[in-house]
């Protein structure tokens, strides 16, 4: 898996620097040799790649490595947040002008999925922004793509305008008057794909859109393209300037570098994300989720982030001077569960680790298992808490009365809590973030 | 002929469009470590993927050495050779042989109609009565496109209503194909992401009804990927070779700046061959695969 080949990498890099401290240049030069394989992997362009490792060159060299984060976790922070701060923030509200109809025009490369995305659009735009659409067919070229648009069209029930293989730049001026006359909000102008350096096609599309003057002119590409995503994208924002992107078949396994390409060189906003073959699979496009997929890491960065607000500082200093002089207690125990249950729920935190979100299935975290574990606990006296040497046959009977469970969930606990105190002396010394991960608190590597 | 030199006078042309630095690169100086550099990030636009590119040129550097060679056009050539080699295949297209089954398969947008209309055209030139099964039934309107190029290259084609199975459209298209003396079969599928498990089974039935019902004639597996495709190529070419073992490639929109050097990396890892090029939306626009004009193209 892509996710466990980068931060394994970066992991094997960094062993030599344990602990705080700081990131060392030549640490940092090797590891941005692992981030431009894993970029150039994505598919981001090679370019964007060289300009995007030197920026993050900079910034990491003599970086601070944040308390409870490792040196290769720092790395992929920064690249992260480098990443995302590329890919722009959200922008996904649609332009509607102040003509009436508005005009949204679809232009791209061959089968890049603009029909589709027309009735994706369609759909999108009567529910969320309660208007009525008309499609209009523009493509006259390849056989039967007006049929195509028809059938999608009435899936999506909204009407389709098409003057067979008229000239596209007079069909669309029909179109608008077809709407005007039928107080209909929004056309949406489906175009033939085309070549960024078929000029004839592309003179075209600067006809159409001169006659329409839509709104929003949006770019529609595909995933899966590689290092020519470029090329293409600024072909066409020079021809007919872009208001924005939507890219497509982000439901297949590609790491989806083209996405940032194409911002990096356009500098328009990704608006919208298509996730599959029904006319409902499309999706606001997250910049920051796609700023990880193209590291390949899933959400495992969201998890950084969240093991950083959980663990406060303060805490974890106190827990640690605890496990040295073995005055770690019950009550600790509790306290170090309340923290993971303020990272938000197991299943969800497993969710976010690359590859186990598929395995879940027959692995679900018991919630209700810490929530026994929690009510045993809390049937504890504070002296039972601090030394739990004194629970003797009857204590624990009684404290199993008290919690709803049975006498074996409290042996089980103790002995689990007996175990991880045992280990927790063995690891004294080093780092208290691995030490919690280690004792099982976290059930995964990084 | 006219189309394939301009096709290829169009790569050179896009190229020294948009790298006029490359111009330059290849003189007469001497090769030095700056060379291999540029050579490498040549290599990576042209969707090679940076392990592969990295290993071409390791075996250039190995290559300069045993040949003595000192100038920069004599390594460049030397490297087209080693992708040239790279790129052969020792055994031709077996519906070139005789009676054969051509499945068509990809991931969504990529051309498998045009590419299937294209290649009925291609074989109707040259006497053979090619019959097109229309097993995409899913996409909307796609029956009524693949009808549209049965009848540009005057070949008939077997068809059932949109959202039938796919794999009775194959078993009626082989019975239709034998009663009319079809002796190339082309089947068109629909466009699917190869990880989706359910549509990815579905091609495997219908890999096994061809196995089943034409257990002697030879079948032939394309998949078409589009040039501007990246790494995510190889993924695609692996998952369909569990599936319906796939016996080659079609490398289709050519025409534009893309030069689909994962194919290289798909030969590489895969063995298997790319057949035909697609340079454009005419029929006509469909050609062998040439390794060494191709790997002209990609420098």
């Amino acid at each position: 898996m892509a996710f466990e080949g980068i931060s394994s990498k970066l992991q094997s890099i960094f062993k030599k620097l344990t602990g705080k401290g700081r990131l060392s240049e030549k640490e940092v030069r090797e590891s941005m040799r692992e981030i431009k394989l894993a970029l150039l992997e994505a598919d981001v362009n090679f370019r964007v790649v060289k300009d995007f490792v030197k920026t993050v060159e900079e910034r990491a060299i003599g970086a601070d490595v944040l308390e409870s984060l490792t040196p290769g976790q720092m790395i992929i922070k920064i690249v992260n947040e480098e990443l995302t701060s590329l890919m722009g923030s959200t922008n996904t509200k649609l332009e509607f002008g102040s003509k009436k109809p508005a005009v949204i025009l679809m232009a791209g490369l061959q089968g890049a999925g603009k029909t589709t995305m027309c009735g994706k659009l369609a759909a999108l735009i009567k529910k969320q922004y309660g208007k009525n659409v008309l499609l209009c067919a523009c493509d006259i070229y390849r056989p039967a793509a007006i049929d195509q648009l028809k059938v999608v069209g009435a899936k999506v029930e909204t009407p389709v305008f098409e003057k067979g293989t008229q000239k596209p730049e007079k069909t669309v001026v029909e179109a608008i008057e077809y709407a005007k006359s039928h107080f209909m909000d929004v056309v949406i102008v489906d175009t033939a794909g085309r070549l960024h350096i078929d000029g004839d096609m592309m003179e075209e599309l600067q006809r159409v859109r001169d006659a329409c003057q839509p709104s929003e002119i949006l770019l529609v590409i595909d995933a899966m393209t590689g290092q020519d995503a470029v090329n293409a994208a600024k072909a066409f924002d020079e021809t007919v300037p872009l208001t924005g992107v939507i890219i497509t078949k982000l439901d297949g396994d590609t790491r989806g570098g083209a996405a940032l390409s194409v911002r990096a060189v356009t500098g328009k906003p990704i608006k919208f994300a298509g996730t599959g073959e029904k006319l409902t699979d499309i999706e606001v496009f997250h910049p920051d989720r796609m700023a990880s997929r193209i590291l390949g890491m899933g959400d495992v960065l969201t998890l950084i982030e969240k093991a950083e607000k959980a663990f406060d500082e303060q805490k974890a200093k106190e827990l640690e001077r605890k496990m040295r002089t073995d005055a770690f207690t019950l009550d600790d125990f509790l306290d170090q569960m309340e923290q993971m249950k303020d990272m938000g729920s197991m299943e969800e935190l497993m969710g976010m680790i690359p590859g186990m979100s598929g395995k879940l299935g027959n692995l679900t975290v018991d919630e209700k298992a810490m929530g026994r574990t929690k009510a045993i606990i809390q049937a504890m006296t504070p002296k039972e808490r601090t030394n739990p040497d004194i629970l003797n046959a009857s204590r624990r009977r009684r404290i199993a009365r008290g919690s709803g469970t049975q006498i074996q969930d409290v042996n089980r606990l103790i002995n689990q809590f007996e175990q991880s105190r045992k280990l927790m002396k063995q690891l004294s010394g080093g780092k208290l973030g691995k030490k919690m991960k280690k004792r099982g608190g976290f059930p995964f590597k990084f | 002929m006219e189309k394939k030199k301009s096709w290829f006078s169009r790569l050179k042309e896009g190229l020294t469009k948009t790298n006029s630095w490359f111009a330059g690169l290849f003189g007469s100086e001497r090769i030095n470590e700056e060379f291999y550099e540029e050579l490498e990030e040549a290599l990576i636009l042209a969707d090679m993927g940076m392990e592969t590119a990295e290993k071409l040129l390791d075996q250039l550097r190995e290559r300069v050495k045993r040949e003595k060679l000192t100038a920069r056009d004599e390594a460049k050539e030397a490297l087209i050779q080693l992708i040239a080699e790279s790129l052969q295949h020792e055994t031709g297209f077996l519906a070139d042989n005789g009676p054969c089954a051509v499945l068509i398969v990809g991931v969504n947008g990529v051309g498998k109609t045009t590419t299937i209309g294209k290649i009925a055209h291609l074989y109707k030139e040259q006497g053979r009565s090619p019959m097109i099964a229309a097993a995409d039934t899913f996409r909307a309107a796609a029956a009524e496109q693949l009808g549209e190029w049965a009848q540009r290259s005057g070949c008939p084609m077997v068809r059932h209503q949109e959202g039938a199975d796919p794999a009775a459209v194959v078993f009626d298209a082989i019975a239709s194909s034998r009663a009319k003396g079809c002796d190339l079969l082309l089947i068109d599928t629909a466009g699917r992401l190869h990880n989706k498990k359910n549509l990815m089974n579905e091609l495997s039935k219908i890999r096994r009804v061809i196995a089943r019902e034409m257990p002697d004639t030879p079948c032939e597996v394309l998949l078409v990927l589009d040039a501007t495709t990246g790494q995510n190529a190889t993924a695609q070419a692996k998952a369909f070779m569990e599936v319906c073992d796939l016996t080659g490639v079609v490398l289709t929109k050519l025409d534009g700046t893309a030069k689909g050097g994962v194919t290289v990396q798909i030969h590489d890892t895969l063995h298997v061959p790319v057949r035909f090029i697609g340079v454009g939306e005419g029929i006509d626009d469909l050609q062998r695969f040439n390794a060494e004009e191709f790997s002209k193209a990609l420098l």
